[in-house]
């Protein structure tokens, strides 16, 4: 199992580095999606198949192929690979690979030296969908009601910019829209 | 260590039937179209015409395997792999008898959606890289619908989910020992139906690569093997579509004794795929905003009522 | 819903129907006599060619696959000294049978010509000669035409009468 989170590992760190420095856009986003398959695959040796099979179903099989998608309707070519050149360059990425290395070699130091704090939740064994669920509807639940509010917000804000306003192919149509508008207009003038 | 040399003897006599099932689905799906169109369909080659898978994997074998030089070459190649591997993964978890299937997972259904979503980028990436306007057509068109008819295609299988009280596909066949579950859940089941013939683009559905409209759509600059491993993925997602109806609805292996566990499950998944064959002989092309419009105002608002009803019901009577 | 499942089981239907195909190599379909095929050049009942290379057929042709050459025998007698059809271009239109004043040319039901190399698709006067009369029986040109081409004598026609001396004044 050792192995396999391993090399699992090394791929997704691998494919996230060409991830951000390859040129060709949708080159780069498989990477991203080769990353998150080998993410998902590391959740699964973790010990969490559930949390695996969401990564694949919802990173990878949804939110990535809407992006690739984008890129794709884009299609930028050429030009955009010359620009990626002229944006990437040693001043640009400098100070923000400092930051990750600091970061990096935080880690490796609270990994080497510190013990851990606590114990892994779980432990060994892995988790089923079952515990994540009871966990979500009883502990988290109130996170649960906001991202269902949240999502709510989003459906609505969805229907609203997607709702077309009834569009008239023909301009007698149109005048008998009119019409009609000024008169319910009236109606309500007169009410008030 | 000769339980694992038999494990491994299991998976690849697996693959090789399914294999040769997706083949022999060419011949049988020409065949039962001619049959109900009133024609002989392939008759010739050798007897009842058998000989014709042979001769279309010979023919397919040895076209030119051609890639276009305005391609992106590497995408290119990998497009038609990712489809053949993301059906064959999934048919890791269907168990064929309770002797007889790859793994025994415990989260198999996510198992099975994640694979088949993996499965649009095939036809997204085939599209794009191609490079050719009615290619990219079919390739947005693929995507579009395999993204929104897998939201559906995961809600329609919860009901089952629930009754079952587990992922695992064999704790859910060995739930319907006393009722299948395509009676409790027919709703259900025919909304994953319909998500199952989109997910694979067959006929009814199959906007992607409509060939009036875009030439043969995303795959229309493929050739040689490259097309075949398109064509015999989606004979591949046609076995898995109706592995899965079977496994999930319709009680997998169990049936009454007379007969073993493996013919049984070949029975009912053979009636699904002929079902498959005899829609596509049957139902005109929708278009394609027609496709969308069913799916997200009638199959989902569908889909979520069931899992509302089948989830009160569970509740209520503690089943 | 209804309707489509309803079709679905029309269709299913048609499992038991009677086949429409026509097993072709081994189940010949019925051509009508006048059924226009393979173009042939017939003889008349004395068992010469019909065909006097009056070029009507060349002519009419709408896609210029007829060519031929006229000559004569020691007689006088026209005939074509070579007689070409390309098939491959020839759209089976039977105006060539419609010009020929001899009933010469005829077309008749056969179509099974199909060749692997399309040279072969030319045929020459051997290939169109055939030994019969075709489709139109006991006609022959020479016996019914005004001149003398070995075949009877000037005047010596069916309802012909004898030729008139333009040199003498009485009738």
């Amino acid at each position: 199992m050792n192995i396999i989170f391993y090399l699992s590992a090394v791929v997704a760190i691998y494919c996230t580095l060409r991830a951000v420095f390859h040129k060709h856009a949708v080159h780069a986003l498989l990477y991203l999606i080769v990353s998150l398959l080998a993410v998902a695959v590391v959740f699964f040796v973790l010990g969490a198949p559930f949390l695996a099979a969401l990564e694949v179903i919802i990173y990878a099989g949804a939110i990535m192929v809407l992006f690739v998608f984008v890129v794709m309707m884009l299609n930028r070519g050429e030009a955009a690979i010359q620009q990626e050149k002229a944006w990437l360059q040693f001043s640009t990425w400098a100070w923000p690979a400092v930051f990750v290395l600091l970061l990096f070699a935080e880690w490796l130091y609270l990994l080497f030296y510190q013990p851990p704090a606590v114990a892994p939740v779980g432990g060994n064994q892995s988790i089923m969908p079952q515990q994540v669920g009871e966990a979500l509807f009883t502990r988290y639940l109130l996170g649960v009601e906001m991202a269902a509010m949240l999502l709510m917000a989003g459906v609505i804000g969805a229907y609203h910019i997607g709702k077309q306003k009834q569009r008239n192919y023909h301009r007698y149509l149109e005048e008998e829209e009119n019409l009609r508008s000024t008169a319910s207009e009236k109606q309500t003038q007169q009410v008030i | 260590m000769s339980e694992t040399w038999i494990h491994i003897i299991m998976v690849v006599l697996i693959l090789l039937v399914l294999l040769t099932i997706a083949a022999g689905l060419i011949y049988v799906e020409r065949r039962m179209l001619a049959v109900w169109q009133d024609r002989y369909g392939p008759n010739r080659t050798g007897p009842f015409g058998l000989l014709q898978v042979l001769a279309d994997m010979v023919k397919i074998f040895f076209k030119e395997d051609w890639i276009p030089p305005f391609a992106d070459k590497k995408v290119f190649v990998i497009a038609p792999t990712i489809v053949m591997m993301a059906v064959l993964m999934s048919f890791a978890v269907i168990p064929f008898t309770p002797g007889i299937g790859v793994v025994d997972l415990n989260i198999g259904v996510l198992f099975f959606l994640a694979m088949s979503s993996m499965g649009a980028y095939s036809v997204v990436l085939a599209g794009w890289a191609s490079n050719n306007k009615y290619s990219l057509l079919g390739g947005i068109r693929g995507s579009a619908q395999m993204i929104s008819y897998e939201v559906f295609m995961g809600l329609s299988l919860m009901g089952v989910v629930i009754l079952a009280g587990s992922f695992n596909l064999r704790d859910i066949v060995e739930a319907q020992r006393k009722i299948w579950f395509f009676i409790p859940q027919i709703v259900g089941f025919v909304i994953f139906f319909l998500a199952g013939l989109a997910e694979t683009h067959r006929l009814p559905f199959d906007i992607p690569e409509a060939e009036s409209e875009l030439i043969a759509g995303y795959h229309s600059e493929y050739s040689g093997m490259k097309f075949g491993m398109f064509f015999v993925g989606e004979y591949l997602g046609i076995t898995l579509i109706s592995a899965l109806v079977t496994t999930l609805y319709f009680g997998g292996w169990l049936g009454p004794h007379f007969l073993p566990p493996i013919v049984w499950f070949l029975i009912k998944m053979f009636a699904f795929i002929l079902l498959f064959i005899l829609i596509r002989a049957t139902l005109p092309r929708p278009r394609y905003d027609q496709l969308m419009s069913l799916g997200w105002k009638v199959l989902l608002p569908l889909a979520l009522l069931n899992l509302l009803v089948t989830g009160a019901v569970v509740l209520y009577w503690h089943l | 819903m209804i309707s489509h499942l309803r079709s679905l089981w029309l269709v299913f239907k048609h499992m038991f129907h009677k086949r429409e195909t026509v097993q072709y190599p081994e189940e010949k379909p019925y051509l009508p006599p006048r059924w226009r095929g393979r173009i042939v050049l017939t003889r008349d009942p004395d068992g010469m060619e019909r065909c006097v290379a009056c070029y009507l057929c060349a002519a009419a042709c709408p896609v210029d696959c007829i060519s031929l050459q006229a000559t004569e025998d020691e007689n006088g007698r026209r005939y074509p000294e070579f007689f070409r059809i390309n098939f491959s271009r020839c759209i089976f239109c039977g105006y060539c049978e419609d010009a020929c004043p001899t009933y010469a040319i005829q077309l008749i039901p056969d179509f099974e010509m199909a060749e692997y190399d399309r040279q072969n698709l030319v045929y020459e006067k051997e290939h169109l000669l055939i030994s019969g009369q075709g489709k139109y029986h006991g006609y022959n040109f020479y016996r019914v035409a005004g001149v003398d081409a070995g075949v009877k004598p000037k005047g010596g026609g069916e309802k012909e009468s004898e030729p008139v001396d333009v040199r003498k004044l009485l009738p």
